[in-house]
C-alpha cells in the first residue's frame, strides 16, 4: 500500500444562512495516495472544486480534518496554510490564471519568487521546467501569444516548477481539443507523476478517465461511488 | 522580497494605457498643486519686497501695520526712543511712499519712492551703473530695474523726470532681489529728499530699521519697543505677517488652496480610479497569486509598491514639468512670479502621498477580501 498522500475525514461546507443555506459538501471521507492520479467527477453543483478547495488549504470547512504529513491543515494559521499552498501544493486552475503583463518564464517563476528565491536563480530553474514541457522556446513570449495547450502547459509549468507534493488539476481539459487534452494527461501520468507526488484532478470529461488511477464520482455534495482498476472505463 | 517588487513593477509598467493614464493623473495633480502654490510664493516673496530688498535685521512698525503698503507713519521720537535702547547698535528711519512721475513722454507712472537714511544709506540696493554717493547729489534719484524698470520707459543715468512737479534725475541703476507686488516701479532717493519731494503726514517714518549689536539682543529689544507701543519685528518675522496678511485676510490663500484642493482631487481621481480598475482587472490574478501561496502581506506589499512607484513618477514628473513652465515664464512672461521652494514641494510630497495611499487603500481592501476559491469556482 502506498502511503497516504492526503488524509480527509468527514468534511462538511456549507454557504448561505437560515433559509438560504445549501450544503455543499456533506460528510465526505477520503484518502489519496502519493503516486496516485485521483479524479473527482460529478455533474455541476456536486461539490467538487469545493471539496478540492477543502483539500488544498483554499477553502477552510464547517467541519472536518484534512491531514498532510500528519498535520490538520486546518489547525494552521493563515500565513502557515499560505506556506502549505506555496511548499506542497501546484495548482493548475481552469482558466490558467497566467499574468498576461508577464513573459511565459516570469510565469512559471511566480511560485519560487513567492518562496523568495532570487530572481535570476528563480528564472533559470522556471527555464528547466519549460524545457520539460517542451516551451523553452516560447520562454520570452506573453502567454496571449500562445495556443491552448501552449497555456495549459505553461500553467502546469508553473504548478511543478515548486516541485509539490500534490498536484491539482481543475478542468485540465475544458479548453482543449480532445487529442491535445489526451497530450496533455498522457505527458502528465507519465513525466509528473512519481511516488513522492499525488494528483488530483477534477474533471467530468470521460475522454480522459483512462489515465486515472481511481475515479470518485460525486453527486450533491456526496461520494456516490469511487471506482478503481478495471472499473474505470478505457 | 525584491522579487514580488519586481513582479508587480512589471505587471504595473507592461499595462501600458494604465500606466500612462496614472502617471498623467498623478503628473497633471502634482503639476497644478506645485505651480499654484509657487505661484503664490511668487505673490508673498513680491509682497515682501521692500523688507527683503532693503534687509534690516529688525523692522518697528506701528501694531497694526501688517505689510509695508499701510505703514503707519511714526513721530520721529520713536526713532529716537529706538536708538537709546538696550542692545541696539544704531537705528535708522525708512521713508515709503507713492509718487506721481511724469515721463518725458508726457506719461504719468506711479512709483514707489523708498527714503534712505541720510547718514547711512541703510538698504541700499546693489547699483548696475552709477555711483551711490551720487544720491546726495541734487534731485538725485536711483531706479531699480526690475521687471517694472519698462513703465519709467528705461531711463539711463542722466534721464530727468518729474515728480510732485520736482525735478528729479536718475544717478543709479540698480537690481535688486524682488520687484514688488503691484506692478510699480520703484526709486530711492534720501530720507530728507523724499520728505521734500512727496506730500506728507504729520508724522513721516514709516518704519525705523534696527541693527542690533548681536542675535542675542534681539528679543530683549523687541520687548522694550513694545513697552513703548510700537511693534518690533525681524526680517523673517514680518515677512511671515506679510505672508500671513495675504494668506488670510485678502482671500488669496483660501483661493489658492481651493485651486490647489482642485488640483489634488482631479490627480486623485484620475490615479484612484484607474488604479482600481487596474487592481479589479487583475483581480482573478491576484487571487490566483493567493491560491499559490501569496499572503495577505505580501500582495499589501506589491499594491503600495504600484502605487508608490507611479506616484513618485509622477511627482518627479510633475516637478520637473513645473519647474520648466517655471523657467520659461520666468524668462519670457513679463510680471510672471513664481517661487519653488521646500514648502511647495514639500505639500505635493505630502498630497502625492495621500493620492497614492487613497489608491492603495482601495485596491488593497479588494484584494484582501478575494478569496481563492472565487478563483477556483470561475
Amino acid at each position: 500500500m502506498a502511503e497516504t498522500a492526503v488524509k480527509a475525514t468527514e468534511l462538511e461546507k456549507s454557504f448561505g444562512e437560515g433559509n438560504a443555506k445549501t450544503y455543499a459538501i456533506r460528510q465526505i471521507s477520503f484518502e489519496a495516495y502519493f503516486g496516485e492520479m485521483l479524479y473527482f467527477v460529478g455533474p455541476s453543483g456536486s461539490g467538487k472544486t469545493t471539496l478540492f478547495s477543502m483539500t488544498s488549504g483554499i477553502l477552510k470547512p464547517d467541519s472536518g480534518k484534512v491531514i498532510v504529513e500528519g498535520k490538520d491543515i486546518w489547525g494552521l494559521g493563515a500565513n502557515q496554510i499560505a506556506d502549505f499552498r506555496l511548499n506542497k501544493v501546484g495548482f493548475v486552475f481552469q482558466d490558467y490564471h497566467l499574468f498576461g503583463k508577464l513573459s511565459t518564464v516570469e510565469n512559471v517563476a511566480i511560485p519560487l519568487i513567492l518562496k523568495k528565491q532570487d530572481w535570476d536563480r528563480s528564472i533559470k530553474s522556471a527555464m528547466e521546467v519549460l524545457e520539460v514541457v517542451g516551451l523553452a522556446n516560447r520562454a520570452s513570449l506573453a502567454p496571449g501569444k500562445l495556443s491552448g495547450g501552449e497555456q495549459q502547459r505553461v500553467a502546469i509549468a508553473r504548478a511543478i516548477v515548486g516541485r509539490p507534493d500534490l498536484l491539482i488539476f481543475d478542468e485540465p481539459t475544458a479548453s482543449l481539443d480532445g487529442s491535445t487534452g489526451k497530450r496533455i494527461l498522457e505527458f502528465v501520468k507519465s513525466d509528473l507523476l512519481n511516488d513522492k507526488r499525488c494528483i488530483l484532478i477534477i474533471t467530468h470529461d470521460s475522454r480522459i478517465f483512462e489515465f486515472a488511477d481511481r475515479i470518485i464520482e460525486m453527486e450533491d455534495g456526496k461520494i456516490v461511488n469511487i471506482k478503481s482498476g478495471g472499473e474505470i472505463e478505457r | 522580497m525584491i522579487g514580488i517588487f519586481r513582479i508587480a513593477l512589471k505587471l504595473l509598467i507592461n499595462d501600458r494605457a494604465k500606466f500612462a493614464a496614472l502617471i498623467v493623473g498623478i503628473t497633471f495633480a502634482i503639476f497644478l498643486i506645485v505651480q499654484l502654490t509657487s505661484i503664490f510664493s511668487g505673490i508673498l516673496f513680491k509682497a515682501s519686497a521692500n523688507v527683503i530688498n532693503i534687509g534690516a535685521k529688525i523692522w518697528v512698525m506701528d501694531p497694526s501695520v501688517n505689510n509695508p503698503l499701510n505703514a503707519i507713519p511714526m513721530p520721529d521720537y520713536v526713532l529716537d526712543a529706538v536708538r537709546s535702547m538696550n542692545g541696539v547698535k544704531y537705528a535708522v528711519p525708512l521713508y515709503s511712499s507713492v509718487g506721481l512721475v511724469r515721463l518725458n513722454s508726457g506719461a504719468y507712472q506711479p512709483a514707489t519712492v523708498l527714503g534712505l537714511d541720510d547718514a547711512t544709506l541703510l538698504g541700499r540696493p546693489n547699483l548696475l551703473e552709477g555711483n551711490i554717493e551720487d544720491i546726495y547729489g541734487e534731485n538725485a534719484f536711483i531706479v531699480v530695474n526690475d521687471q517694472e524698470y519698462a513703465k519709467l520707459e528705461k531711463p539711463a543715468v542722466g534721464t530727468t523726470f518729474e515728480i510732485n512737479d520736482h525735478r528729479g534725475v536718475i544717478v543709479g541703476i540698480a537690481e535688486v532681489t524682488t520687484s514688488g507686488l503691484f506692478g510699480i516701479p520703484t526709486l530711492y532717493t534720501t530720507y530728507n529728499r523724499a520728505l521734500q519731494y512727496l506730500p506728507n503726514t504729520r508724522f513721516t517714518i514709516a518704519h525705523v530699521l534696527v541693527e542690533p549689536k548681536s542675535e542675542a539682543d534681539i528679543p530683549a529689544i523687541k520687548d522694550q519697543i513694545s513697552k513703548i507701543g510700537y511693534k518690533g519685528m525681524t526680517d523673517l518675522e514680518y515677512q511671515k505677517e506679510i505672508a500671513d496678511f495675504y494668506m488670510y485676510k485678502t482671500g488669496a490663500g483660501v483661493n489658492i488652496l481651493m485651486m490647489t484642493a482642485i488640483g489634488f482631487l482631479v490627480g486623485l481621481s484620475i490615479s484612484g480610479q484607474t488604479f482600481y480598475t487596474f487592481i479589479l482587472e487583475n483581480l482573478d490574478k491576484f487571487g490566483a497569486l493567493k491560491a499559490i501561496g501569496a499572503k495577505n502581506s505580501e500582495l499589501v506589499l506589491m499594491i503600495l509598491f504600484q502605487t508608490s512607484f507611479a506616484s513618485f513618477v509622477g511627482y518627479g514628473m510633475g516637478v520637473g514639468l513645473s519647474a520648466l513652465l517655471i523657467f520659461l515664464g520666468r524668462k519670457y512672461v513679463p510680471s510672471y512670479t513664481a517661487e519653488l521652494g521646500y514648502w511647495n514641494l514639500g505639500l505635493a510630497f505630502v498630497m502625492v502621498l495621500v493620492i497614492a495611499g487613497v489608491s492603495s487603500l482601495l485596491a488593497v481592501r479588494r484584494v484582501i477580501r478575494v478569496q481563492p476559491f472565487e478563483i477556483l469556482r470561475g
